[in-house]
């Protein structure tokens, strides 16, 4: 069940995606920015979390689980640390797909030149 | 006869959008639906294969992800597949993974510090720059108003 959970959620997420980009002048550089704003608004009140509990990955795949991932390692961090843990905790849970885009990225530049 | 054609553009004009907007909106709820699909039988294989947590396989599950678009990028066949299914791949992370590689390789012939260095982050940077910035501020009001 957790599959069909997963499908419907991320499809949906990808469908509003698509609405706003068809629909408005606003690129796909604003939608994305718009949603991690949106994951990272949700998780304030932990709405967030109880969806990743509901339908699993297809909540973490789209961009909106790295405002998730961000607020809630700076949040983690807060806990101990006080206000100055927001600022140490921030990258907590999402250094390994930054750091991952980031090396691939360089290895793959190196070796692969732009087509046409 | 100019008039009829000019009205007739206009009813071409007016039908013709919506219904590539349905079925962008159907290939992007799609494509986006199985890439979350893949996500959850990825986490579930590496939680049971690795025999780690939920938690654990599913940075594992978003590095696969990134790797795989990474490649794909590189190797020319993202873009394509970007420009059909829209935001069913710009949405999740894979979306992330195709900007940066995409933007890396254009640049990479202006030097590695002017071109690959400074370029790099040119589209994935707005959603680093306003994630943490939000994450910031919804932090900070969590942590004044109802105490972290």
């Amino acid at each position: 069940m957790i599959y069909v959970y997963s499908f419907l959620f991320c499809g949906f997420v990808c469908l509003i995606g698509q609405i706003i980009l068809d629909n408005t002048k606003l690129t796909a550089g604003h939608i994305t920015s718009i949603f991690v704003v949106t994951g990272s608004f949700l998780d304030t009140f932990s709405i967030y979390d109880k969806i990743i509990n509901y339908v699993g990955a297809g909540a973490l795949v789209p961009i909106t689980s790295f405002g998730h991932s961000l607020i809630h390692g700076a949040l983690a961090k807060a806990s101990d640390m006080g206000i100055m843990g927001l600022l140490m905790g921030m990258f907590d849970l999402t250094a390994s797909g930054i750091t991952a885009a980031i090396i691939f990225t360089f290895i793959f530049s190196l070796f692969f030149q732009a087509k046409n | 006869m100019i008039m009829e054609k000019k009205q007739y553009k206009k009813i071409v004009d007016k039908h013709k959008p919506t219904e590539t907007r349905a079925q962008n909106a159907f290939i992007a709820f799609v494509t986006g639906g199985i890439v979350g699909v893949i996500g959850q039988l990825m986490t579930e294989f590496y939680a049971s294969f690795f025999e780690i947590s939920t938690k654990d396989a599913s940075t594992f599950m978003l590095v696969t992800l990134i790797f795989i678009a990474s490649l794909l990028t590189a190797l020319g066949f993202f873009d394509k597949w970007v420009t059909f299914c829209k935001c069913g791949l710009i949405i999740p992370i894979t979306g992330f993974a195709h900007s940066m590689t995409s933007a890396g390789i254009e640049y990479k012939k202006e030097g590695p510090i002017y071109g690959l260095g400074s370029n790099i982050f040119k589209l994935a940077g707005s959603v680093i720059l306003y994630g943490v910035v939000s994450a910031w501020f919804f932090g900070l009001l969590r942590l004044i108003i109802m105490g972290g």
